[in-house]
C-alpha cells in the first residue's frame, strides 16, 4: 500500500520537474522584451480608458509614448485630456524628456435653444437618441443645428460631467469634465466644442451653431446667432470670423475683452464665469464673488446679460443679484 | 378559388381602412405659388437652372440630375420663378427649393396634356430609357429612386420579368388603387413600354385582392396587350416591398443586400408605368401625381391630382379642412410614413397620400419590458429579428447588429406594429441602420 502512494509522488512529482525545465527554456527562448517603463507610464496614467486621447485605453498610449520617446525623442502630439499637465509631467519624467503645457479645455454646449427661447412646434415621441432623432427631423423648436435633447452626450461621458437641465431640456457641462471628446463625437449635430478653459475659468463663446441666414434662425429661436457682422467689426484681436451667418471665436486669439458680448443683438454670445458688470456710471469696488456664485458658474453657463434690445442699445445695467438670477433661470 | 399567392414569411393585417377607394381623381386648381424642392428622388439632389425673375412654362426643365442617381425636375406650372431659398421639408429640415409665383397655364411646346391613348410604340429601348431619364422619372411608389437606372439593367445580368406593383398595402392609401380603375388602358402602356426597355416579354402586375374591381379591370384589358398578366395576391403588409412581392408572384428569393435584378427582376409601381407613360408617348415630364387626402375624422376624404410643389394645406382644404382634433399629419400610410412638421410642406414626386390621425391615435403606448415573446420576429417579412437588432443598437453594439443583417431591413414596421410591450423597435432599428450604414460607407472609403 506504502508502495503505491510513494509510486504515485515520485511519478508525479518527477513530471512536474521535467515540465518545469521544459517549460524554463521555453521561456527563456521565446521572451518577448517590454519596455518596463511601459508599465511605469501606465501606472501614472489616470486609467480612465476613455480614449480621449487618441487611443484606444491608457495601455495603448503607454506604449505609443514609450515608443515615440524613444524613436523621435519628443512627446509631441501626446496629451492625456483626463490627467492634464500633472499627469504629463510624470510621464515625461519617465521616458526623460520635457513636455509643453497643454491648456486646459473644457466642453462648451453651443446651444441655448430652451422652450423658452425656441417654442416648442411639434412634439416628439420615440427612442431617446439624438442620432435617430437626427436622422428622423429637425427637432421640436424647428431649428435644424440645435439641440435634440434627448442626451446621447450624457450617455457617452464616462466622467459624470455632463447632465441634462430638465428645465431648459440642455446639456450642461460641469467642471468634472477632462475634455476627453466623447461628447463632442456623440453629438450628431457638432454641438459641443472643446474649447480653452480660460484664466480662472472665464470663457466666451458663441452659444449657437445655426448657420441659416438670420430670418429663419431667428424665426426658430430667438437667441440664435444671425450673422449680423457685429461682433466681428468690434474684436480688435481678430478673433471673430464669420462664416454662413454664424460666427465663431477663437478662442486663442481671444483676450475675453467682452465687447463682442456686449454688442450682440441676441444675447448669442456668452460671457462664462465673470464677475457681474457693474452699471456704467457707477464707480464701485469690484463685487466679491462668494463661494455660492462659483459654484453656481460653474453648474450652469449662462447668459451675460439678458435684455438687450434689437438694436444693440446700451441697456446692460445688470447688477450682481439679477445676473444670477438670469443664470438660474436659464 | 385556390389559395392566392403571398411571401411565406412573416407579415401583419393591419385594419384597410381604404375610405377613399370609390372616390374618382379630381384635379385640384393650382395654388398661387409652388415650392419645388431639389431634392426629390434618392441619391444627389438636382441642380438648379434657373434664376430668380426667370419666366417659366409647365413642364420646362427647371433643375437638372447631373450625378448617376438623380433626376431632372421640371416646373410644374407657369409663372415666374419668385426666388431659390430653403423650405421647410417633410422633417422640418429647411433644405433649397425653387419657389415659382403661378401665372396662367401655360405649357412647354411638344407636349400633348390631351386625354387621347397612343398606344402605338416606335421606340427603341435606349429611346425609352433617355425619354424617362430626361422627363426626370421616378419610383412614385415612395422611394423615389431614379427610374432610368432602376432601367439600365447591369451588365452580366438579364431580365426576365417586369413586375408592376398595384399592391398598395399600406392601409388608408387609394392612390394607386385609382389610377389602376382610371388609367388602366395607359397603365397597360405604360408596362409595355417598361418591357421594352427592359428588354422582356413577360409582364405581371401583382394586386391585393381587397381591390376586386381593379384586379378585374386590368385583367380584362391585359387580354389585348401580349406578356402583360394580371395576378391577385393575399392582403398582407407588407406585400408592397419589392422583395416580398418577388416571393409571393414567382417564389424567387432576393439574397441579402442584393437587388431584384440577382433574381431577374425588376420591380415598378403602378403609378411610375402611367408616368412612363406620359413621358414617353406625350412627352410629359413628371410634374403631377396622384396623392390620396384620408383620415377617419376627415369630411371628405379624396383623391386628389395634384402639381408638384402644392402646398399640403392646398390638399387638406380640398378634403374640407383639418378636422379638429388632429394629432398628426402623416405623409404616406400609417405604416411607413413619416409626421410632417407643418402643412406647409409641398407635395414631392413621392408624396402618396396625406393622413390625418385623430390625437388618440396619434400617441404612443407607455413602452414595457421585452418579454421575449418572439412576435417581432414571426411578423418580420425579411426574417430578421428585430428585438435583437433593437437591444444591438441601443447598446451601440454595431458590429453585432450587422452581423444580424440589420441592413436587410425594410422598415416596414411590422415589428414595431406586432409589439405588445409597445418597445420602438423600428426608431433603434432605424437608429442602427444609420449607424451601420455609416460604418460601411467608411469602410468602403478605405
Amino acid at each position: 500500500m506504502n508502495n503505491v502512494i510513494l509510486i504515485s509522488v515520485a511519478v508525479l512529482g518527477g513530471l512536474g520537474l521535467i515540465s518545469a525545465v521544459i517549460l524554463y527554456f521555453v521561456a527563456s527562448k521565446f521572451k518577448v522584451y517590454e519596455d518596463p517603463r511601459i508599465d511605469e507610464v501606465e501606472e501614472a496614467l489616470p486609467s480612465a480608458n476613455c480614449g480621449g486621447c487618441g487611443f484606444p485605453g491608457c495601455r495603448a498610449f503607454a506604449e505609443n509614448a514609450v515608443r515615440q520617446a524613444k524613436n523621435e525623442k519628443s512627446l509631441d502630439g501626446l496629451f492625456c485630456p483626463v490627467g492634464g499637465n500633472e499627469v504629463m509631467q510624470k510621464v515625461a519624467a519617465i521616458v526623460g524628456l520635457e513636455v509643453e503645457e497643454h491648456a486646459p479645455m473644457i466642453a462648451v454646449v453651443r446651444c441655448n435653444g430652451t422652450a423658452a427661447h425656441s417654442p416648442d412646434k411639434v412634439n416628439f415621441e420615440g427612442a431617446t437618441s439624438c442620432t435617430f432623432a437626427n436622422a428622423l427631423y429637425s427637432g421640436e423648436g424647428g431649428c435644424q443645428y440645435g439641440c435634440l435633447g434627448l442626451g446621447d452626450c450624457v450617455a457617452a461621458c464616462e466622467f459624470d460631467a455632463i447632465h441634462m437641465n430638465p428645465e431648459t431640456g440642455l446639456p450642461v457641462v460641469n467642471d468634472k469634465c477632462t475634455a476627453c471628446g466623447a461628447c463632442v463625437i456623440a453629438c450628431p449635430r457638432d454641438i459641443i466644442e472643446l474649447r480653452k478653459k480660460g484664466p480662472r475659468d472665464k470663457r466666451i463663446f458663441v452659444s449657437c451653431v445655426n448657420k441659416e441666414k438670420g430670418a429663419p434662425a431667428k424665426k426658430n429661436c430667438e437667441v440664435a446667432c444671425i450673422g449680423c457682422g457685429k461682433c466681428e467689426k468690434v474684436c480688435e484681436f481678430d478673433a471673430i470670423t464669420i462664416t454662413s451667418f454664424l460666427a465663431y471665436i477663437d478662442f486663442e486669439k481671444c483676450k475675453l475683452c467682452r465687447k463682442c458680448v456686449e454688442v450682440c443683438p441676441t444675447s448669442a454670445i456668452w460671457e462664462v464665469n465673470f464677475k457681474p458688470r457693474k452699471p456704467k456710471a457707477e464707480k464701485t469696488v469690484p463685487l466679491k464673488k462668494n463661494e455660492e456664485d462659483k459654484m453656481q458658474n460653474t453648474v450652469t453657463q449662462a447668459i451675460g446679460i439678458k435684455g438687450q434690445s434689437q438694436t444693440g442699445s446700451v441697456n446692460k445695467e445688470v447688477v450682481g443679484s439679477e445676473h444670477i438670477k438670469n443664470k438660474s433661470e436659464k | 378559388m385556390g389559395f392566392l399567392k403571398t411571401f411565406t414569411l412573416g407579415g401583419i393585417h393591419p385594419p384597410e381602412n381604404k375610405l377613399s377607394a370609390n372616390k374618382f381623381i379630381e384635379v385640384l386648381p393650382i395654388p398661387p405659388r409652388v415650392m419645388v424642392p431639389l431634392g426629390q428622388n434618392l441619391g444627389a439632389p438636382s441642380k438648379a437652372l434657373v434664376k430668380r425673375g426667370d419666366k417659366v412654362k409647365a413642364g420646362q426643365l427647371i433643375a437638372s440630375g447631373e450625378s448617376f442617381i438623380s433626376a431632372n425636375l421640371h416646373s410644374p406650372v407657369s409663372g415666374t420663378v419668385f426666388k431659390l431659398d430653403n423650405v421647410v421639408d417633410a422633417s422640418g429640415y429647411r433644405r433649397p427649393a425653387v419657389i415659382i409665383n403661378v401665372d396662367g397655364d401655360k405649357w412647354e411646346d411638344g407636349i400633348d396634356i390631351s386625354d387621347k391613348l397612343i398606344s402605338d410604340i416606335n421606340l427603341t429601348a435606349e429611346e425609352i430609357i433617355q425619354k424617362v431619364k430626361t422627363a426626370g422619372i421616378v419610383g412614385m411608389g415612395g422611394a423615389t429612386f431614379p427610374t432610368h437606372v432602376k432601367l439600365m439593367v447591369p451588365p452580366g445580368k438579364k431580365a426576365e420579368y417586369l413586375i408592376i406593383n398595384g399592391v398598395e398595402c399600406e392601409p388608408y392609401l387609394t392612390a394607386d388603387h385609382r389610377l389602376m380603375l382610371e388609367k388602366g388602358p395607359e397603365i397597360m402602356v405604360g408596362t409595355q413600354l417598361l418591357m421594352r426597355a427592359l428588354k422582356v416579354d413577360k409582364a405581371i402586375i401583382g394586386i391585393e385582392n381587397n381591390k376586386p374591381d381593379a384586379i378585374g379591370h386590368l385583367t380584362e384589358l391585359a387580354k389585348s396587350y401580349a406578356g402583360i398578366s394580371v395576378q391577385p395576391v393575399m392582403v398582407k403588409y407588407p406585400q408592397g416591398g419589392e422583395k416580398q412581392l418577388i416571393k409571393a408572384l414567382l417564389n424567387r428569393e432576393v439574397p441579402s443586400t442584393k437587388l431584384p435584378i440577382e433574381v431577374g427582376c425588376v420591380v415598378q409601381n403602378v403609378g411610375t408605368a402611367f408616368a412612363v407613360y406620359e413621358a414617353v408617348q406625350k412627352n410629359k415630364p413628371l410634374i403631377d401625381r396622384i396623392i390620396t387626402v384620408t383620415g377617419k375624422a376627415v369630411k371628405k376624404p379624396s383623391n386628389f391630382k395634384v402639381r408638384i410643389g402644392t402646398p399640403l394645406k392646398f390638399l387638406i382644404e380640398a378634403a374640407e379642412g383639418l378636422p379638429e382634433n388632429t394629432g398628426k399629419i402623416i405623409g404616406g400610410g400609417p405604416m411607413m410614413g413619416k409626421a410632417l412638421f407643418s402643412e406647409d410642406v409641398p407635395v414631392v414626386k413621392g408624396s402618396s397620400g396625406i393622413l390625418l390621425m385623430p390625437v388618440e391615435e396619434s400617441h404612443r403606448k407607455e413602452e414595457g419590458p421585452c418579454i421575449r415573446c418572439s412576435k417581432c420576429t414571426e411578423a418580420c417579412p425579411m426574417g430578421l429579428e428585430p428585438f435583437l437588432l433593437a437591444r444591438a443598437a441601443r447598446a451601440s453594439r454595431y458590429d453585432m447588429a450587422e452581423k444580424e443583417r440589420i441592413m436587410d431591413c425594410i422598415e416596414c414596421g411590422s415589428c414595431q406594429y406586432t409589439c405588445p410591450a409597445n418597445i420602438p423597435l423600428l426608431d433603434y432599428l432605424r437608429l442602427g441602420k444609420n449607424k451601420v450604414g455609416g460604418l460601411i460607407r467608411a469602410r468602403h472609403k478605405k
